[in-house]
């Protein structure tokens, strides 16, 4: 072995750009995640069993499908998503990625958005595509599906969002999954309202614009304050690590 | 200033001036909050429309009103525990956490009593009840977290980094409770329609409000000094505090 | 180059209610080799993580040349490189992969020299195997593999040798050596009996014995 660099100091104008640093943070998340496809599947499996449950447990008739329908598809997106979460950091943590991570001379919070988007490409998006077939076993009609796809399609980023906060918290806990669900449920309401409540509102044939800005505002808030939080959160967890 | 704020970073300096203050905190509340327990109990008039069990208003507001006070106040001190990474701070934090929780739990209790004669129901999914509920649920995580980790440093902060978040998220969190209990039952009665209130019952309120903000204060600083001297055992003025005492 | 890049001042750290170490101070100097040494539990890994910028708990001074590093994390990190305990290897990617990976935000690689260093570490041939087939000590070697290519002045190593065998732990040891007379400074903690030529020795106290 040899080391062919030479020793020398380097100037802050050659590090390497967020963009890049970003991209190659979430590609390699995609990756991971691929190799791994049952991990993939397994949050999208509970959201289908979830939504069964409701019509075995309360009633399986049309009319209280079709009322409580999008407010089902919320709940269980929102507890599936709940469940992928402890998956953000866990692993990159055991490994030792996430030091790495925390060193790299591009500001964490970017970094930490990276892999948030990356959580929601492989937990939030199969979701919103696998919506409209579990809005028709629940007999929403076309036009309430296609509302609901859209709150889901606005308001999973936001639930990813907020629960990489609470998983950079908990992160090495024991029992962290539940300490996270404690944490981040509260935080989810005012998103699984926004949700739920716009679709209510497209069945009742108002206009859903306002709603949708609305819903729209949320993710902005949580894009640009939530990857503060968790990196914030995740020098404190790893500091005791 | 800066030394000021330095010494008051120091639990011991902290120590002493709370065993100055609890007295005048305990006494001056109780005395506020009897006066305006009694009054508003015993001599304010009758709610035209409610009667008296209209009463318990002097309870039940007071406690909601201070359960989110004590969130705002925990969240200030999340902040100078974050940027001057002052102890003291995550000690309050500590200690108001459990007790912003009691008083929310009161606040949904006497709350339910209230709906019982009111609505005929005990429960009712009211947006105030259902905001406090969430708040309850806040205090719970900020709790359960700081029980999570072990050492002393590292829980402040994430406590800290906690309390805030949830404090960005309670005035979210209290507009779309508000927007969905208008969407799903327009209300119907309010809890407290303060411009209507008679001036008899205002000011007992008032008094009892008071009085249990200083309550709440000398019971902080009692749960602080217990804190304090958990944390600082091993150091020599608690020893000798210890043996003072003792002897 | 003669200017410290790394100066602790009277560095103190308590851990779970223990103090670990306190009143530390010492220089990290270009072309420096420094081991930090001392019994299980007594603060090695603790003191390279807080050198590294990981751990926050502490007191004290650090200073990146000259100047307090908290100010210049950025330009801090950019010329540090730390392989800790955990050497930051995905066991679903490849060798490759993982080296791509790790230098992505750091410096722009190609991939020939990426596979270069990974010869270099003895894994020709494993190049593409997914790093959880490959053996503890290989697995190691991906991450050390770094150190063939990485150019940054301050190298914090933390139990580098853990798994390595001994023709390996011998080319380890000569990287190093080289690396400390091109300049490089290098702070590590090992529990290989590392007899290197004008070594700095850090020496935490702490631990009872046996």
């Amino acid at each position: 072995m040899a080391s062919e660099a030479r020793v020398r100091l380097r100037p802050a104008h050659e590090a390497i750009g967020v963009l890049p640093a970003m991209k190659a943070v979430f590609l390699r998340d995609l990756k991971t995640a691929f190799r791994q496809h049952q991990d993939l599947l397994n949050p999208l499996l509970f959201f289908v069993m979830v939504v069964s449950l409701f019509p075995l447990g309360v009633s399986p008739e049309v009319s209280f499908l079709q009322q409580a329908g999008s407010g089902i598809l919320w709940v269980a997106a929102l507890l599936s998503v709940l469940l992928s979460l402890d998956h953000l950091f866990r692993h990159d943590f055991d490994d030792g990625t996430l030091e790495q991570l925390v060193l790299q001379p591009q500001p964490l919070f970017l970094l930490v958005l990276a892999k948030t988007l990356a959580h929601w490409v492989l937990t939030g998006l199969p979701l919103v595509l696998l919506a409209p077939l579990l809005g028709v076993m629940v007999h929403l009609d076309g036009n309430s599906i296609a509302v609901l796809c859209l709150t889901l399609l606005i308001g999973t980023p936001v639930l990813s969002l907020i629960g990489a906060i609470g998983a950079a918290l908990t992160l090495g806990l024991r029992s962290a999954g539940v300490l996270l669900s404690l944490l981040i449920i509260p935080l989810y309401i005012p998103v699984l309202i926004f949700g739920t409540g716009t679709v209510a509102a497209a069945a009742d044939g108002a206009s859903v614009g306002g709603y949708m800005a609305l819903l729209g505002a949320f993710l902005v808030l949580a894009l640009t304050l939530a990857p503060f939080a968790a990196a914030a959160a995740l020098r404190i967890s790893l500091s005791n690590s | 200033m800066w030394q000021f704020f330095h010494k008051l970073g120091s639990p011991k300096w902290f120590f002493g001036i709370a065993n100055r203050l609890m007295p005048w905190l305990l006494w001056g509340g109780a005395v506020l909050l009897l006066a305006g327990l009694v009054w508003g109990l015993a001599f304010a008039p009758k709610d035209y429309l409610q009667g008296n069990s209209y009463r318990i208003i002097f309870i039940h507001v007071p406690s909601a009103f201070l359960a989110q006070s004590v969130y705002i106040m925990m969240a200030v001190a999340a902040v100078v525990t974050l940027v001057w990474r002052m102890k003291l701070a995550d000690v309050f934090v500590k200690a108001a956490a459990p007790v912003g929780a009691v008083l929310t739990f009161l606040a949904l209790f006497t709350g339910a009593v209230w709906g019982k004669p009111t609505w005929g129901t005990w429960w009712i999914w009211d947006a105030r009840l259902t905001s406090m509920l969430i708040l309850l649920f806040l205090y719970f995580g900020v709790i359960a977290l700081g029980a999570a980790i072990s050492d002393e440093k590292s829980s402040a902060r994430a406590v800290a980094v906690l309390v805030l978040v949830g404090v960005v998220n309670i005035p979210i969190i209290k507009y779309s409770v508000e927007w969905w209990n208008t969407l799903h039952q327009p209300a119907t009665f309010k809890l407290t329609e303060k411009p209507s209130m008679p001036i008899e019952m205002w000011l007992p309120l008032l008094l009892s409000v008071l009085g249990l903000y200083l309550i709440f204060g000398w019971f902080a600083c009692l749960r602080m000094q217990t804190e304090i001297l958990t944390r600082e055992r091993r150091t020599r003025w608690v020893k000798e505090l210890v043996q003072a005492e003792g002897n | 180059m003669s200017e410290p890049l790394l100066q602790a001042m009277n560095l103190q750290c308590e851990r779970d209610d223990r103090m670990l170490f306190r009143d530390l101070s010492f220089s990290i100097l270009p072309g420096t080799l420094t081991r930090v040494e001392g019994p299980n539990g007594s603060g090695k890994t603790t003191l390279l993580r807080i050198l590294a910028g990981l751990n926050d708990a502490w007191s004290g001074d650090l200073l990146w040349l000259g100047k307090p590093l908290a100010r210049q994390r950025d330009e801090f990190l950019q010329n540090m490189m730390y392989i800790g305990h955990r050497p930051g290897i995905k066991p679903l990617l490849t060798p490759l992969e993982n080296l791509r990976a790790l230098m992505a935000g750091r410096k722009t690689v190609s991939d020939s020299v990426l596979m270069q260093a990974l010869a270099g570490t003895g894994l020709s041939g494993f190049e593409d195997v997914p790093c959880r087939r490959l053996s503890a000590g290989q697995q190691r070697r991906v991450a050390l593999a770094r150190l063939l290519i990485a150019d940054e002045p301050l190298w914090i190593l933390d139990e580098v040798f853990t798994a390595i065998d001994i023709d390996g732990v011998a080319a380890l040891e000569s990287l190093l050596v080289e690396r400390a007379r091109a300049g490089g400074a290098i702070v590590v903690t090992t529990h290989h009996d590392l007899q290197l030529p004008s070594m700095q020795r850090i020496s935490l106290g702490g631990g009872d014995g046996f």
